[in-house]
């Protein structure tokens, strides 16, 4: 009862309060807390729940952000600014299909949970994990950057995507247009939360969460780990797709800097301040870990590094659970102090 | 009676180690067999062999007329064999319910696995029954003591409908009553399963075996009931010298 009453306040917040009180620049920004409080859901079902330390998070972004990108840059039937700069003058091949607006947004989400499976099959399969999975995501996100800058005259390189007029009919220099755009993203991270909290409190939650205690021991429940745990990081590679295709006419830009290794660290690191255990935890964490970033970096901009790791480092020594853990760590705290005066 | 599990010319080596040499080893369906044996023996190893967790240098696992040898784990639990291990390894954070109702699961189909539970089925409220833990169905699995934790393994075994079930060392560690009531809780269990025990306690070999299965440095020594077993002089011979008496 009190979990849904938080909610409802939480979406009274983002749906009625914000857009009326927020300037449409101070809008914009919640719009892109939000695109990473939906990452932060799916980090928090694949890392807190399935055990998956996914520090590459920022490829799905990517996939799912350049799919919508491109399909932006083609709205008006011209050849993309960029591509006449590298001295492309025909639409490559890759790209046509992403005029199609079905085709464009089917792939948000099949291109970041294609890559996903096939990645999860292959790595969870051979029991890769732990430290090592972190590793090899981490590489993937710099193969994915180096990729994408290489491939100038494809991808803009370095500079990425930018410059986008419309979004399926919203003229995105329209504060009353972006306003809508605003809404929809919260919309959608609604969506994305209850879907997530839904499939973690069904039974394929606690297995996912049997695995991540004792992955051997569930082998010889009868089940294959590789394929649960799979199951999770795709829908966290889904809902990252999802939240690069929102966080594009949002922001008005993606580039490689949106998604590299720092990028996905940081999407990461707003999850373990809130609690990767707690969905709410992971979102609130998000939300704070970014609005933080902005202040600070709008105030002390030297200061921010500072701050971002002594955060980081503050939640792993005396908080572990992260914030939403806090109740939990004082109870446990009280009872083994209880423990202790009972023996004494 | 058919043999359910037929083990044949099993080599298992680990580094130039011979674990197991050339064994023959034969179960019949519905038996109560113990698998004893001075540490080193390989009895562990057989049934890590078994359950596909260990693979052999050479030979063969037939169960119920199907090789398990090169199968995964987990195909090999669908197939009907079920074990616990030495240390038992429940999930602490699930309530001892819910520890049940995920090893009931694998039959489920995945639409039911993406539901929440509601209420109990039939096997896990008797499996719960069997094991005496209905007390505790809500209670997280964490806060159950050591021979509880046990009985809880044995019930997740149950659940899962196996044909053969395997208990690597199910009364380690107990204190008396609890090895009393794990046997109890053992030999209704054989009732309608086929169980194969690895233990080294004799007293609890003494007062719940029928038949023995000894193995020595990865060999088969002898088989037979507890007193031919008893009074094979070979089986005196590996244990001459080592504080347990046979």
């Amino acid at each position: 009862m009190r979990n849904r009453a938080v909610f409802a306040v939480a979406a009274i917040l983002l749906l009625v309060v914000a857009p009326l009180v927020l300037s449409p620049f101070r809008l914009d920004l919640l719009g892109k807390y939000l695109c990473y409080a939906i990452v932060a859901v799916g980090i928090s079902l694949a890392w807190g729940r399935g055990g998956m330390l996914t520090l590459g998070q920022g490829v799905f972004f990517g996939l799912g952000g350049y799919a919508m990108g491109m399909h932006l840059k083609l709205q008006d039937g011209e050849l993309p600014d960029f591509m006449s700069w590298s001295g492309v003058e025909e639409l490559p091949l890759l790209w046509k299909p992403f005029a199609n607006p079905v085709f464009a947004l089917a792939m948000v989400i099949v291109l970041p949970v294609l890559v996903a499976t096939l990645l999860g099959l292959l790595v969870f399969r051979q029991r890769v994990r732990g430290a090592y999975f972190a590793v090899l995501s981490q590489a993937l996100a710099a193969a994915f950057v180096i990729l994408l800058i290489g491939q100038q005259g494809l991808t803009g390189g370095t500079n990425g995507l930018t410059n986008f007029q419309f979004f399926f009919g919203l003229d995105l220099y329209e504060d009353a247009d972006r306003r809508i755009l605003y809404l929809v993203t919260a919309l959608v991270l609604g969506a994305s939360y209850l879907s997530v909290r839904q499939l973690v409190r069904s039974r394929y939650g606690q297995l996912l969460v049997a695995i991540r205690d004792g992955e051997d021991r569930v082998r010889f429940l009868g089940y294959d780990p590789a394929l649960v745990k799979t199951v999770a990081f795709a829908v966290s590679a889904g809902l990252a797709g999802i939240a690069g295709a929102l966080f594009v006419p949002l922001v008005g830009l993606l580039s490689p800097a949106n998604l590299g290794i720092v990028a996905s660290l940081e999407l990461l690191v707003g999850v373990a301040i809130g609690g990767r255990y707690s969905l709410a935890g992971a979102v609130a964490g998000a939300l704070l870990f970014n609005y933080a970033k902005t202040i600070f970096s709008e105030q002390w901009p030297d200061g921010w590094l500072y701050v971002q790791g002594a955060l980081f480092v503050a939640v792993m020594v005396w908080a572990p659970r992260g914030l939403a853990g806090l109740s939990h760590q004082f109870r446990d705290a009280l009872s083994s102090r209880r423990k202790v005066e009972v023996q004494a | 009676m058919s043999a359910l599990l037929e083990v044949r010319g099993l080599n298992v080596v680990f580094s130039g180690f011979h674990a197991i040499t050339d064994l023959d080893f034969t179960l019949q369906a519905g038996e109560l067999r113990f698998l004893i044996g001075p540490n080193g023996a390989g009895k562990t190893t057989l049934i890590d062999v078994i359950t596909g967790l260990t693979r052999p240098a050479s030979g063969s696992v037939q169960f119920a007329g199907e090789e398990l040898v090169g199968k995964r784990e987990y195909r090999i639990v669908r197939a009907g064999v079920g074990r616990t291990f030495q240390t038992s390894v429940v999930f602490d954070e699930l309530s001892v319910l819910d520890n049940l109702d995920l090893a009931a699961g694998f039959r489920r189909r995945m639409t039911g696995l993406l539901r929440r539970r509601h209420g109990i089925s039939d096997d896990v409220a008797s499996a719960l029954d069997t094991i005496g833990l209905g007390d505790l169905a809500d209670r997280p699995a964490g806060v159950l003591s050591h021979g509880q934790r046990q009985w809880l393994e044995i019930g997740m075994l149950v659940v899962q409908r196996p044909r053969l079930l395997l208990l690597d060392e199910p009364v380690a560690g107990m204190s008396r009553d609890e090895r009393d009531r794990t046997g109890e809780l053992m030999q209704s269990v054989a009732k309608d399963h086929t169980v194969l025990v690895v233990e080294h306690d004799m007293a609890f070999l003494r007062r719940f075996a029928s038949t023995v299965t000894v193995l020595h440095e990865g060999r088969l020594l002898c088989e037979g009931t507890v007193a031919e077993v008893q009074a094979d002089p070979r089986v005196q011979e590996v244990y001459l010298g080592r504080k347990e008496r046979v």
